[in-house]
């Protein structure tokens, strides 16, 4: 079982009507792997994301999540996944803590404990002074912050991130890489899109970059962020500022 | 390179154009065959007259169009179990016939209803469900023209079609439960203001029997084939455009 | 409790919650329902008896647009951040994400009409604050908003927007306003239950097989 990679596609296809995004991508990623998915915009990324949280269906292939199909199985590995989007996925008329709680109880956590876990996720992301003030009265990076908590609290051990950096300033930046640094280490399976390719080398132990609909590359991140980006544009014929 | 998607293979079926074309000549000789027969063979009406000629067409109007409309909730239903664009294909042609044929069945009701009733229109149970239909079907190609991205267009318009078929039930039940439509129901017992129903002679039974199998079974089917042959052309004009662009 | 029933309830207190806060939907709702009520008793001087059959038309017409006006906003909350994919994310059905979100507009638009119902009966001397009104109006309220929740999700999706949901909502919805405002009007002028009670009976189908289909469809609305 633990040889099993958890996550896997085969031969994935996505088309938009006529326009193919993805065309036939083969990934294995194993338990306990740090990957960042690379590419310019409308490379495919985010569709991909999308397909293996179930969001999005494919139109040809294969996509497992922990053994199970997606997206005809979806119910069976909702838990297992955290997902945290360029998105907020917060309400803003809520409290921090209400909307933690909600989750709670979209998740079905049991309601004895989920007042410790809501407190505790909101410790872990340092917005616990803030637990009950209004979400629309923090800051993009706090937000992002109460974002990672809501994915966190059913402890799913799959973190689907979807351009997580964006929109954040230095110092948040330095938050959010420090959280999932930590989240790394306690073992969870990590896929992350971005285009800010200075992080890339202080997290991910993968690189995969797509380009027009297929995977172009697949090592190991160079440690230089100015190395990576030359890969990255011999890759994709673009060049990106590391 | 990329996978088939089913649009491709809906887009690239044989045409069978020879068949088409068949089936357009039986349904022209058909169409004037009941022309005639509404127009020479059946009995003139002793009280309304000539213009009583006109419910053999109406009334075929109103049937082509519930078996159009019935068409695009197949279409609908059958699109979201099997993903195929053929299905919205067909879904699309039933209601832009549909549409058609209820005009025809408005007009030829208006046309009637001005000797009749001597009012061109009236805001009649019937009447008023009748063209709440057509405003349904035409929100459809509203609804469906205002979304750009494929795949979001046809599930939306599956789902819409589906609903959209409870205006034409309730205009099909209205007249039977609802005794307060002066609308005749000349099949079945209609409602007890109705006016302007009358009874039929064979010659009349005869020819409403024939005009309604031309417009059910013949009339819409060809209408719609075409509809979709042309659906299929425009298609693959786009997938075209897209292939160039991505060489380009 | 199911996962089914504890999702929905999740779901409708959020909604509860959130519009305690802000007071968004309500307010406008009911700032559009007065003002229409308003031009309307301007615009129709009407006589007592003129009143008594056309003001269940006018109760009805706000009613609906008020709808559309609560709807499109409460399922724009759902998109400005993403958190509809927060909840097809989350381990509950479909079904379930769609029925939380229409009983909490269903219960807006409720409460916009019932409002309005002694306020028309002391503007329009007509008395509509009456029980079977009331049930009237929780009946084809339901029907209103269980397609209306449904066909936002989808119009909020194209490039139209929010402009498309009442040309879409409208025709859908006339069948169950032909209903509720011809039994209005039978109650309002006390015609024999036999005149109007088939029309009760049309609502409630109608009703039921909007709520079946809707339901049944929501998944297919916002997948991708």
């Amino acid at each position: 079982m633990s040889e099993r990679p958890v996550i896997q596609t085969r031969g994935l296809s996505k088309a938009f009507g006529f326009l193919p995004v993805l065309r036939g991508v083969d990934v294995d990623i194993p338990r306990g792997q740090f990957v960042a998915l690379l590419g310019a915009n409308g490379s495919g990324k985010s569709t991909l994301l999308r397909i293996i949280s179930g969001l999005t269906k494919p139109t040809q292939g294969q996509v497992t999540v922990g053994g199970w199909h997606i997206p005809d199985e979806a119910q069976h590995v909702r838990r297992q996944l955290g997902v945290v989007s360029h998105k907020s996925l917060v309400y803003p008329q809520l409290t921090a803590y209400e909307n933690l709680r909600f989750a709670a109880r979209l998740y079905a956590l049991p309601a004895a404990e989920t007042h410790e876990r809501v407190l505790a996720a909101l410790e872990r992301v340092g917005l616990k002074r803030r637990a009950h003030q209004l979400a629309r009265t923090f800051s993009r990076g706090m937000q992002q912050r109460l974002s990672i908590a809501r994915a966190l609290l059913h402890k799913p051990h799959i973190l689907l991130l979807d351009e997580p950096h964006t929109g954040l300033d230095q110092p948040a930046c330095a938050t959010l890489n420090a959280l999932l640094r930590e989240m790394h280490a306690d073992g969870h399976t990590l896929l992350m899109t971005t285009h800010q390719l200075e992080h890339v080398p202080l997290l991910a132990q993968r690189v995969l970059i797509l380009a027009r609909g297929v995977l172009a590359h697949d090592a190991a991140p160079e440690s230089d962020p100015v190395a990576l980006a030359q890969t990255y544009a011999r890759v994709t014929g673009e060049s990106i500022h590391a | 390179m990329t996978a088939a998607s089913p649009s491709v293979a809906a887009a690239s079926a044989p045409n069978h154009l020879g068949r088409l074309k068949a089936l357009t000549a039986v349904t022209a000789v058909a169409f004037l065959l009941g022309l005639g027969m509404a127009l020479a063979y059946a009995g003139t009406d002793a009280i309304q007259g000539n213009v009583q000629r006109l419910f053999y067409f109406h009334m075929g109007a109103f049937f082509g169009a519930f078996v159009a409309f019935a068409c695009t909730v197949v279409g609908g239903v059958q699109y979201l179990r099997t993903r195929n664009v053929k299905w919205d294909t067909f879904a699309l042609a039933g209601v832009e016939v549909g549409v058609v044929l209820s005009f025809i069945n408005l007009a030829t009701g208006s046309i009637w209803a001005r000797p009749i009733w001597n009012t061109w229109w009236t805001w009649d149970p019937r009447l008023t469900s009748a063209a709440v239909m057509v405003l349904v079907y035409i929100a459809y190609l509203m609804v469906r023209s205002g979304i750009e991205n494929r795949d979001t267009r046809h599930r939306f318009a599956a789902v819409y079609g589906i609903l959209a078929f409870s205006s034409v039930v309730f205009t099909l039940v209205v007249i039977r439960i609802r005794p307060d439509t002066i609308h005749p129901a000349v099949i079945g017992t209609g409602a007890q203001d109705a006016q302007g129903g009358f009874a039929m002679n064979s010659s009349m039974t005869t020819t409403l029997l024939l005009n309604m199998a031309v417009w059910v079974f013949l009339l819409t089917p060809t209408l719609m084939w075409w509809r979709i042959r042309l659906q299929n052309y425009a298609d693959r004009v786009t997938q075209r455009k897209i292939a160039y662009m991505e060489q380009g | 409790m199911t996962v089914f029933a504890r999702a929905v309830g999740a779901i409708f207190l959020k909604d509860m919650r959130a519009e305690w806060r802000s007071r968004e939907l309500i307010g406008v709702m009911l700032l559009f329902a007065l003002l229409s009520v308003l031009v309307f008793s301007f615009a129709l001087e009407l006589d007592r008896l003129a009143r008594r059959e056309a003001i269940s038309g006018v109760l009805w017409v706000t009613v609906v647009f008020a709808s559309v006006l609560g709807l499109n906003r409460s399922v724009a909350q759902e998109r400005e951040n993403g958190n509809v994919d927060a909840l097809l994310l989350a381990p509950i059905p479909r079904a379930a994400i769609f029925f939380g979100k229409f009983l909490a507009n269903w219960l807006f638009t409720a409460v916009i009409g019932a409002l309005l119902l002694p306020l028309m009966t002391v503007l329009y001397n007509v008395t509509l604050a009456s029980l079977p009104v009331l049930g009237l109006l929780l009946a084809g309220t339901w029907g209103i908003c269980v397609t209306g929740t449904l066909l936002a999700s989808m119009t909020l999706q194209t490039r139209v927007g929010e402009a498309l949901l009442p040309i879409a909502l409208l025709p859908i919805a006339l069948p169950l306003l032909l209903g509720t405002v011809r039994a209005t009007t039978g109650i309002l002028t006390d015609a024999p239950v036999n005149d109007w009670g088939g029309w009760v009976g049309i609502l409630l189908g109608i009703d039921l097989f909007y709520t079946v289909v809707c339901m049944a469809f929501y998944g297919v609305v916002v997948e991708e």
